[in-house]
C-alpha cells in the first residue's frame, strides 16, 4: 500500500526536480502513444525535442523558437502573478486578441504616415486594449462577486467574434480585393515589428518578454507587493490580517496580465503574423496557462517553460509533416506535459511512503 | 425519576497528549434514565472524555463499565453497537443531499429510502422535532441541521445520548424544543450526557453534574440544589482569588471603542452589538466570555479587518474605525488573532516571511516597497530568541512548528513591535504552563511600559491574573468593564452567562 504523508516543510529539491521528472514522464507516455499510433517512438521524440535545436534546419528553427516562446513567456508571466494570488484569469487569449486589434487599429488609422513614435504608441494601445478587456472580469468580480474564470473565458469567444468582424469588416485591407485580413504591416516600416537583426528570431516582443521576466522576478523576491500576491494565494485570511485589500489585488493582477497579453498580441500581429486575420492568434493565450504552471509560476521557470513549449510546437509541427503524426496527437502530447507536471507537483508537499499492512487501516 | 442502576461507570480514566494531560484519574457514573451534566471551562478535558466514551480516543489508564460489563470501544461503530450515540458540536452533513440521504449515509445497513423517510417522519413526530426528510440540508437552519443529527441518533434507539454543547447554535425557541425532546427521552429511560458551560441550562435540565477542571473531577453535585454561582465557583476553582493589582499608574485613554455594532462576517458568527469600552495606557482589560459570543468579531473589528464608522474606534483620540490593519498598525495598534495557522500566520511561509507579515510597517522592514530581507530575518531571529521559540531556524515553515511554539512566535512578533495598543485573542491557548507564564509576563511588561492592552480569553484564571479591569462578552454585547480588584465570582458568573440563563428560564416559565 502506498501512503501519502505531508512534509513538514515544502521540499526545495522536489520543487526543482518535478519539471524535469514531468518532462521525462511525458516522453515515456508520449512515446507509448506514438508507438500505439504505429510510429517509431524514438524517432518521434527525437524529431520533437532534438531536431529543432541540433538538426538539419536548426539555424532557422532556433530563431523560430524565440518567435514562439516570446509571446508565451510574456503572457505567462502576467498570468502567473494572478495565479499566485488565487486569481484565475483564463481569458488571456481574449486579452491578447483585443490588444492586437487595438494596437493594429491605431497603426492602420495613421497609415501611411512614417514616424518613429508610431510603433511605441501602438504598443501602448495594445497594452491598453488587453488591460481594458481584463478589467471587465475584474470589475465584475470585485463589484458583483462573479467568477473570474467563467467571465474571462467567455470573453475570449467575444474577442474572437470581434476579431472576425475586424478582419472582414472595419480593419479589412481596402486594397485587398475583398479578401479578409488587414493591411500587412511588413510593408509599413513605421509599424513593423521586425527582427532586431537578420535571422535573429528576436523581435521587440522577445525583448519585452525578457524584461518582464526580470521585473517579475524582482517583484516577487524583493517587493512588498510580490509578497502580498504570494500571501493572498497561500493564506487569504492572513493576507487580510496583514492589510492586503483583496479587491485592489484582483484589479492589479488582472490588469497586469491583460496589459502584457495585449502587448504580446500587438507584437505578434505586427511581426510574425504580419496582419490582423481571422486566425492570427494561434492559441498563445491558452498555451500560456500551461507555460505558467510548467514554470511553477516562477518567472525564471516560465522563461524555460516557454522555450520548452515552443520547442514542442516546432518539433510537433515537424513531426506531423515529416512523420505524418496527426496534430491531435501533438496536442495530446502537450496536454500530457501539464498533466504530469501537476501530478508530480504533489511530491513537493507530500512524500510517498510504503505503509505496512497494519497501519493502512 | 432516576433509577439507581448504573448505565456507564468511568473508573480512574487518564489520557495524556504530548505536553498536556487532558484527563487525570477521572471517575463518575451515569445512571439509567439520568441527564448527567459534564461541566467545565474550555480545555478542562470534557471533549477528550466523551471521545473516549464514543470510541474515538483510547484511554491510557483506567476503565469503563457498561451495565456491569467492561466497556472499551475500539471505534465509534463499536460504541454505537453498545447503544451510545453522539451529537457533535460541529455537524457532519452534506449540504447537497436531502435529510433522508444524510441519515442513510451514517447507517451501516440503510433501509430503502422510502422506508427510511417514513421512519424519520415517525421519529420526528414522536419527539416533536419537525423535520421533512426530503428537504436539502443546505436549505436548513442550524437548529434544523442539529435535528437531523439528533434524529440520526434516535433511529439507533440509544441507551446513552451524548450532546456536545448543543445549544451554542440554537435560538431560545429552538432550545425550548430541544429541551422538551430531551425530557421525553429521559422519561423513556434514555440517559443523556450533556456537555455545556451554560449554568442555567444545566440547572434547568440535568439531574447530576460532574465538574471538570484541568482534566480532573473537582466536584459532583445536583444542579437543582445549587445556585449558578456555586457551580461557577466549583468550575473555576478555589484559586479564584484575584491577585493584588497595583493601582494609580494609569495614563490617558489609548484605545476607545464607543457604541460599536458590526455584523459578523463569519457564518453562524455573532454580530457585535453596541460594544463600548476604553483602555488607558498601562491598563490591561480582560474580556471573558463563552466561545462564540463575539470574541473573533471583536478582534477583527479592532485589528481593522472588519471596518466600521471612523468614530467607533479611536486610538489616542484619533478616529480609526474606517482604517485597515496597516493604517491601524501605523497608529500603534497590534493584534494577534486566536487562529494561528491561516490567520495569524501563513502555514507554508517561512518564519522570516511571517515576521514580515505584520512587522513590515512598525519595524521599518521595507524601503519604498522593497523588502529588506536581512533586517526582516534579524527581526524574526530576535522574536525567536526573546520568546524562546523552539525551531531550527528562521527558514522553517510556520506549519512545521508545534502549536505552542507558533503561538509564542505570533504573540512575540506582535509584542516586539513596541506597540501602544495591544489586542490579543486567547494568548496562551494550547501553550504549556511555563510558556503561558512567559507570555503573560511579557504582556504585563508591555503594559508597565505604557501600552494599553486588551486580552480576550476563555481562561478566567488568566484574565484575573493579568487584567486590571474585567468585562465579558455575551451574545455580542459587552458588559460594563469593572476593576478586577474586589470582583466576586458571583459577579463574574453574572457578567458571563447571566443573560443566557435568563433567556432559558424565561422561556421555560
Amino acid at each position: 500500500m502506498l501512503k501519502l504523508e505531508k512534509r513538514p516543510s515544502p521540499s526545495v529539491m522536489w520543487s526543482r526536480a518535478t519539471p524535469v521528472l514531468a518532462v521525462a514522464l511525458t516522453m515515456v507516455a508520449g512515446g507509448i502513444m506514438f508507438a500505439v499510433l504505429g510510429k517509431n517512438p524514438f524517432e518521434a521524440i527525437r524529431t520533437i525535442f532534438w531536431d529543432p535545436l541540433f538538426g538539419e534546419f536548426a539555424f532557422y528553427l532556433r530563431g523560430q523558437l524565440l518567435v514562439k516562446a516570446g509571446p508565451l513567456i510574456l503572457i505567462a508571466v502576467g498570468l502567473s502573478l494572478g495565479f499566485r494570488a488565487g486569481i484565475w484569469n483564463i481569458g488571456a487569449e481574449g486579452q491578447y486578441i483585443m490588444g492586437a486589434i487595438c494596437g493594429a487599429a491605431l497603426g492602420l488609422a495613421v497609415f501611411p504616415t512614417e514616424n518613429r513614435l508610431i510603433f511605441p504608441a501602438m504598443v501602448v494601445a495594445g497594452a491598453l486594449g488587453g488591460w481594458a478587456w481584463a478589467m471587465i472580469p475584474a470589475v465584475l468580480k470585485t463589484r458583483f462577486n462573479t467568477n473570474e474564470i467563467l467571465v474571462s473565458l467567455m470573453l475570449v469567444y467575444v474577442a474572437q467574434t470581434v476579431l472576425a468582424m475586424a478582419s472582414t469588416g472595419f480593419l479589412r485591407n481596402p486594397e485587398g480585393m475583398g479578401f479578409p485580413g488587414s493591411r500587412n504591416f511588413s510593408g509599413y516600416a513605421a509599424a513593423r515589428n521586425g527582427f532586431l537583426w537578420e535571422g535573429a528570431g528576436l523581435h521587440w516582443g522577445g525583448v519585452m518578454a525578457l524584461a518582464t521576466v526580470v521585473a517579475a522576478y524582482v517583484l516577487l523576491q524583493r517587493h512588498m507587493l510580490g509578497f502580498q500576491i504570494k500571501l493572498s494565494g497561500q493564506a487569504p485570511r492572513a493576507a487580510r490580517y496583514a492589510g492586503v485589500q483583496p479587491d485592489r489585488l484582483v484589479m492589479l493582477c488582472m490588469g497586469v496580465a491583460g496589459a502584457l497579453a495585449g502587448m504580446a498580441g500587438l507584437f505578434e500581429v505586427t511581426g510574425p503574423a504580419g496582419q490582423i486575420s481571422i486566425d492570427f492568434n494561434s492559441g498563445y493565450g491558452f498555451t500560456a496557462i500551461i507555460v505558467a504552471f510548467l514554470g511553477r509560476l516562477n518567472p525564471v521557470g516560465i522563461l524555460f517553460a516557454g522555450l520548452l513549449m515552443a520547442l514542442t510546437y516546432i518539433g510537433g509541427e515537424m513531426a506531423s509533416t515529416n512523420l505524418g503524426l496527426p496534430s491531435a496527437a501533438i496536442q495530446a502530447f502537450q496536454g500530457m506535459l501539464l498533466f504530469f507536471l501537476l501530478a508530480c507537483d504533489l511530491l513537493t508537499n507530500f512524500r510517498i511512503r510504503l505503509a505496512k499492512k497494519g497501519e493502512a487501516r | 425519576m432516576t433509577s439507581d442502576a448504573a448505565l456507564l461507570r468511568i473508573e480512574g480514566v487518564t489520557k495524556a497528549y504530548p505536553g498536556v494531560v487532558a484527563n487525570s484519574d477521572v471517575s463518575f457514573t451515569i445512571h439509567e434514565g439520568e441527564v448527567h451534566a459534564l461541566l467545565g471551562e474550555n480545555g478542562a478535558g470534557k471533549s477528550t472524555l466523551v471521545k473516549m466514551i464514543y470510541g474515538l480516543v483510547k484511554p491510557d489508564q483506567g476503565r469503563m463499565v457498561w451495565r456491569g460489563a467492561p466497556y472499551a470501544p475500539a471505534k465509534p461503530s463499536a460504541a454505537r453497537a453498545s447503544g451510545v450515540a453522539m451529537v457533535f458540536q460541529h455537524f457532519s452533513l452534506f449540504e447537497a443531499l436531502s435529510v433522508a440521504e444524510n441519515v442513510a449515509l451514517g447507517m451501516e445497513t440503510p433501509p430503502p429510502m422510502r422506508e427510511l423517510a417514513a421512519r424519520i417522519r415517525a421519529v420526528s413526530e414522536e419527539y416533536g422535532l419537525p423535520l421533512d426528510p426530503s428537504r436539502m440540508v443546505g436549505d436548513l437552519s442550524a437548529g434544523e441541521r442539529q435535528r437531523v443529527e439528533i434524529i440520526r441518533c434516535l433511529l439507533q434507539s440509544p441507551k446513552l445520548l451524548i450532546m456536545d454543547e448543543p445549544t451554542s447554535v440554537l435560538t431560545p425557541q429552538e432550545v425550548e424544543i430541544l429541551f422538551k425532546t430531551l425530557r421525553q427521552l429521559k422519561a423513556e429511560g434514555t440517559s443523556i450526557l450533556y456537555i455545556s458551560h451554560k449554568l442555567e441550562e444545566i440547572r434547568a435540565l440535568c439531574d447530576e453534574a460532574t465538574i471538570l477542571r484541568r482534566g480532573k473531577v473537582v466536584a459532583t453535585c445536583t444542579p437543582r440544589e445549587k445556585t449558578a454561582r456555586e457551580m461557577a465557583e466549583m468550575m473555576v476553582g478555589a484559586t479564584l482569588t484575584p491577585p493584588e493589582r497595583r493601582a494609580g499608574t494609569r495614563g490617558e485613554v489609548a484605545l476607545g471603542v464607543s457604541d460599536l455594532s458590526v455584523p459578523s462576517p463569519i457564518p453562524f458568527g455573532t454580530s457585535l452589538k453596541s460594544v463600548s469600552f476604553t483602555v488607558a495606557r498601562g491598563e490591561v482589560l480582560g474580556i471573558a466570555g463563552v466561545a462564540g459570543n463575539g470574541q473573533d468579531e471583536l478582534l477583527l473589528a479592532l485589528s481593522g479587518e472588519l471596518r466600521s464608522d471612523a468614530d467607533r474606534v479611536r486610538i489616542h483620540g484619533r478616529p480609526v474605525g474606517d482604517l485597515g490593519p496597516e493604517a491601524r498598525r501605523r497608529a500603534g495598534l497590534v493584534a494577534a488573532p486566536e487562529e494561528r495557522l491561516g490567520h495569524a500566520a501563513a502555514p507554508n511561509m517561512s518564519l522570516t516571511e511571517n515576521a514580515l507579515l505584520t512587522g513590515a510597517t512598525r519595524q521599518g522592514l521595507t524601503r519604498r516597497g522593497f523588502i529588506d530581507w536581512r533586517k526582516t530575518e534579524a527581526f524574526a531571529a530576535a522574536v525567536i530568541r526573546d520568546f524562546d521559540v523552539r525551531t531550527p531556524g528562521t527558514h522553517v515553515a510556520a506549519r512545521a512548528l508545534s502549536g505552542g511554539n507558533l503561538q509564542k512566535f505570533v504573540v512575540g512578533r506582535e509584542l516586539s513591535q513596541s506597540p501602544e495598543v495591544i489586542v490579543i485573542n486567547q494568548p496562551t491557548w494550547g501553550v504549556d504552563a511555563a510558556a503561558a507564564a512567559a507570555i503573560r509576563q511579557a504582556i504585563l511588561d508591555r503594559a508597565a511600559q505604557g501600552a494599553a492592552v486588551v486580552v480576550i480569553s476563555q481562561d478566567l484564571d488568566e484574565l484575573l491574573e493579568i487584567a486590571d479591569s474585567f468585562a465579558a462578552l455575551n451574545e455580542g454585547r459587552l458588559s460594563k468593564p469593572r476593576p478586577v480588584a474586589g470582583l466576586t465570582v458571583d459577579e463574574i458568573g453574572l457578567m458571563m452567562g447571566g443573560a443566557h440563563g435568563m433567556e432559558v428560564a424565561h422561556h421555560g416559565a
